[in-house]
């Protein structure tokens, strides 16, 4: 039983005293930020990515993993007390939840979200454990002509599958391999795109990227829009328990989420906001006779889709683990993370730090039963938390982003350069750009010219060799597959819809 | 000519002008190898490219990204000036007050960080960062500084144990 041992070396990693500390810590800091309204999963873990910088790799990633479910839960929780995502992926579970805590039944709302996500979260870590060596066996068998091609399916699916404009997009995704281009040339040694700046020689940092677009971008259009007015619901949360009723309405709807989560969130792009908006669509249809209506506080309507954002979550770790491709933005963020760490992500990360991969896979169902443990009880302090005004909160996190990006390599100059993109940041939202291509054609840039350069090298020049390898040419044909897929009239209207449900 | 969406026409605008800019930048690496004479690469234009394609130089990669994302932009321009979008797609009015005022805070805390070191850094962040906000009350914003101070300190300096300055330099 492989697995088995695989999950033992895992567990005896996950369990010691120190990493179950920075799992703790992890979850604590990530629910903590993630219940503030306004900070999105990447904006968070780019944040709070210098708390970090002083650990070893695997506690690092324990610790960063811990963020991004922490920041998920704290998400749905503002998402279900008023009515604000913290993140994306809980927008439909606010259609519901919000109405279920308007009905005095917010304890039942939040406790079908955390019990749900937890067994997706199990679910998911089974899944992980058992695909990644595979996986990764057939990564290893990948010449520089796949692995080019796969990253090209990897990035047109993270697009394809996301919302917004195509074409803008692709080209965001285009922009980012760009920025990515602003180096020192490996083989050459050219420094390229400097301007004769000593600091732009080694590259931008994807920190800076990450902070200046995500972290400062957000803020200054929070700050741009008219106060809202918010409604609390801070008393109304007690019975924390579902009664009978509803586990029995809701049990059905977690497994259907967990299912279709855990196969979104491997898929390029997936990850867990397609998860939940898929899953709340086929609740939809499947639910008869609902005893609420959709959207007027189904409990269907919370449960299937933060159970199926949460596996989205766990199982978009499988090709970051184990093919160094970042899914959807926050993997991006973790592939960073791991490079700053000296890992270089890929197939060969399982046999050469076999402690740090299953380590980081058992801590995942860590992390999720301390959620579990951490939310329910503490729920009173995170809806103490919603109360703060944002004119307190935005100073915080604006100063948390300066440190954090000066103490990357303590230099001043990674914060003038946050400070450009910061402004960069706002363009892109002024101008209905989506930012996250462009993190993760920033983030695969280097490998992927790496890998072209390498193909071109043994095909001596001919561009042929990725569509006369049949695996990498079975690649991009699916890439091209999916762009026509999704530019016939009849999709594209669906793919509008699906993602303007509410 | 209109402009149907003036959200596409500014980001066709963007993608083009960047895309330009990188490809007047990419011409100033080498391509890769140079051609001698007598070669079929001298007259075969196929040739010289596989040539090329063979030893790509520093060059080669950015040069053909920028094109491309040139052509992209181009696509978006030309979508934004033939397709109807719904009333026009304004990009809107710039929130230029926290626009400026963060981005400005930022650059200041570079400025000072090092000189002067947190224990000043963090106040004059605090405020000029609150400035940017829809209300400003001085005796919060002034209590926040001091929290914040002294819990950046607390949690970077002397918990996280990163090398952040945190007093001016002229105090040693």
């Amino acid at each position: 039983m492989d697995l088995l041992h695989n999950l033992g070396i895992g567990f005896t990693v996950a369990f010691t005293a120190q990493n179950l500390l920075y799992a703790f810590f992890g979850c604590l800091l990530g629910t903590l930020i993630g219940v503030l309204p306004g900070i999105g999963p990447v904006a968070t873990i780019a944040m709070l990515l210098p708390s970090t910088y002083a650990l070893d790799a695997t506690p690092a990633l324990i610790m960063l993993a811990g963020i991004y479910y922490g920041a998920q839960y704290g998400g749905s929780t503002t998402a279900i007390l008023i009515n604000v995502p913290g993140e994306s992926s809980s927008v439909v579970t606010a259609i519901d939840g919000y109405q279920m805590a308007r009905q005095g039944r917010a304890g039942a709302a939040l406790a079908a979200a955390g019990l749900g996500s937890f067994f997706a979260g199990c679910v998911g870590t089974i899944i992980i454990a058992a695909f990644a060596p595979p996986l990764t066996e057939l990564a290893f068998k990948f010449g520089p002509a796949e692995y080019f091609s796969l990253m090209v399916l990897g990035l047109i699916g993270a697009v394809v599958l996301a919302s917004g404009s195509l074409l803008k997009a692709i080209s965001m995704i285009i922009l980012g391999l760009l920025l990515a281009q602003i180096n020192t040339d490996v083989i050459s040694g050219t420094a390229r795109y400097s301007f004769d700046i000593p600091q732009l020689t080694d590259g931008i940092g994807f920190v800076v990227i990450a902070m200046g677009v995500f972290g400062f971008g957000e803020i200054i259009a929070n700050l741009g829009q008219p106060a809202e007015h918010r409604e609390v619901f801070t008393k109304e949360v007690k019975g924390l328990w579902p009664n009978a009723r509803d586990f029995k309405e809701a049990w059905p709807s977690v497994l259907r989420g967990t299912a279709l989560g855990s196969i979104l969130g491997v898929l390029p792009g997936g990850g867990a906001l397609l998860a939940s908006f898929a899953s709340y669509t086929v609740e939809k249809k499947l639910t008869r006779n609902p005893r609420v209506p959709f959207g007027k506080g189904a409990i269907q309507g919370v449960a299937g889709p933060e159970a199926a954002n949460n596996a989205g979550a766990q199982t978009s770790f499988i090709p970051m683990l184990t093919l160094g491709i970042p899914p959807n933005a926050v993997m991006a963020l973790m592939v960073g993370a791991m490079t700053i760490k000296g890992i270089q992500p890929g197939p060969q990360v399982m046999t050469s730090n076999p402690q740090l991969f299953w380590g980081l896979i058992a801590s995942m169902w860590v992390g999720n039963a301390m959620l579990v443990i951490l939310n329910l009880p503490l729920i009173g302090i995170w809806i103490k938390l919603l109360t703060v005004p944002y004119r307190f909160l935005f100073p915080a996190i604006t100063l948390f982003c300066c440190i954090g990006v000066y103490s990357l390599s303590n230099s001043t100059f990674d914060v003038y350069l946050t400070a450009i993109f910061a402004l960069v940041g706002y363009l892109f939202y002024k101008l209905s750009v989506e930012p996250a291509p462009l993190l993760l054609g920033f983030i695969l840039g280097p490998m992927m010219e790496e890998n072209l350069r390498r193909a071109l090298l043994l095909s001596r020049g001919d561009w042929s060799t990725f569509i006369t390898r049949p695996l990498s040419s079975g690649l991009l044909i699916a890439s091209v597959l999916l762009i026509v897929i999704v530019t016939l009239p009849a999709i594209r209207k669906k793919r509008e819809v699906a993602f303007t449900e509410d | 000519m209109k402009i149907k969406s003036e959200r596409d026409f500014w980001s066709g605008l963007m993608f083009v002008g960047v895309g330009v800019g990188f490809a007047i930048g990419a011409t100033n690496y080498s391509m890769g190898p140079s051609c001698p004479a007598n070669d079929p690469c001298a007259a075969n234009l196929w040739a010289r490219m596989s040539q090329l394609s063979a030893h790509p130089g520093a060059g080669y990669f950015p040069l053909g990204l920028a094109i491309l994302l040139a052509i992209l932009g181009a696509f978006v321009l030309f979508k934004s000036l033939t397709i109807e979008s719904e009333g026009g797609d304004p990009v809107g009015s710039f929130a230029w007050r926290p626009l400026l005022i963060i981005v400005a805070a930022i650059a200041i805390f570079g400025m000072m960080l090092e000189p002067l070191g947190l224990a000043l850094t963090v106040p004059v962040l605090i405020v000029i960062t609150s400035l940017a906000g829809d209300e400003f009350h001085w005796k919060g914003v002034l209590i926040s500084a001091v929290v914040l101070t002294f819990f950046s300190w607390l949690v970077f300096v002397y918990g996280l144990k990163l090398t952040i300055p945190v007093w001016p330099r002229f105090f040693g």
